[in-house]
């Protein structure tokens, strides 16, 4: 569904690969959430689940090895916090691809507006003939 | 022009890449666009500098249908597959190969209609994870922003678990 001129990369980097691999898991996507709004600790991140601690604590270890999360500052509390790099370079892909299309369907707008136009005129000539 | 709306792109699961978009026509309108050449033609654009030279629409299951492209250098690139659903005016599912590249994704596109205006939900299912973040990876441009906003984007639509596509 991409044309690409200078070929494809199919050697994609490993870091994405452990991005997408890591978001496609809805509780840690809950978990990113969580922590796009700010530090918490892993008590704080279980409370919403029905889940047990150590389940989230396993959930955040795939986290931190796809370099998401990282370690936050206070020492005692042992809060994570969002990493920005790996998930801006995943939205960054994504970003590319929907520019992509969007330029496409843009086109597609007009064409589909010059086609509703077209269709009116004739109904109207239609109508005009009839009576 | 109407801009009906733009357009979202979302990973789900781990092959999959989802297209949603609103077209300010009935839908009838909207897939022929998608199933007829010489409107076809219009809008399946490369990059600048790129043409779309073939342009081989299948209206039936089992067809092959066959796009190319060939850049003002001479370069040639082409993409095409076999129908694997027909269904006027609502959806669409077809394999897609492209020229040179191993591995074949599916495609299933389907157009809902309310007041006029389109819904369109094009879900991309790709072999591995691998080959889709390839896809991805391949559709970057140079320079273009991340920012934070858009990862909070990223993240409202990962809430769900994605669903399976009536493509397998």
């Amino acid at each position: 569904m991409v044309i690409q001129p200078h070929g494809y990369a199919i050697t994609a980097s490993r870091n994405l690969d452990a991005t997408f691999a890591a978001l496609a898991d809805p509780t840690r996507r809950a978990i990113l959430a969580r922590l796009a709004a700010g530090e918490a600790s892993v008590n704080e991140l279980a409370a919403p689940f029905a889940m047990s601690q150590p389940a989230i604590s396993k959930h955040l270890k795939v986290l931190e090895r796809a370099g998401l999360v990282v370690p936050g500052r206070e020492r005692q509390r042992r809060p994570r916090r969002l990493a920005v790099k790996p998930l801006a370079e995943a939205s960054e892909w994504l970003e590319g691809y929907r520019r992509f299309w969007e330029r496409r369907f843009q086109k597609l707008d007009t064409l589909l507006d010059d086609l509703k136009k077209k269709e009116k005129r004739q109904t109207r000539k239609l109508r005009n003939k009839k009576q | 022009m109407t801009n009906a709306g733009t357009l979202q792109v979302k990973t789900a699961g781990d092959r999959e890449i989802v297209m949603t978009r609103v077209f300010d026509a009935p839908r009838q309108l909207v897939f022929e666009a998608f199933t007829a050449p010489e409107l076809l033609k219009q809008w399946l654009l490369g990059p600048p500098g790129w043409e779309m030279v073939v342009c081989e629409a299948a209206t039936e299951v089992g067809a092959r249908y066959r796009y190319e492209w060939k850049h003002a250098d001479g370069k040639l690139f082409g993409m095409g597959g076999v129908c694997r659903e027909f269904v006027p005016p609502e959806k669409l599912v077809a394999t897609e190969s492209m020229d040179g590249y191993p591995g074949e994704s599916v495609v299933t596109t389907i157009l809902t209609e309310q007041a006029g205006k389109t819904t369109m939900r094009t879900t991309v299912v790709y072999e591995s994870r691998e080959v889709r973040d390839a896809v991805l990876k391949s559709g970057m441009e140079r320079g273009a922003e991340a920012s934070y906003a858009r990862l909070a984007e990223l993240l409202k639509g990962h809430g769900k678990r994605p669903e399976q596509t009536a493509a397998r």
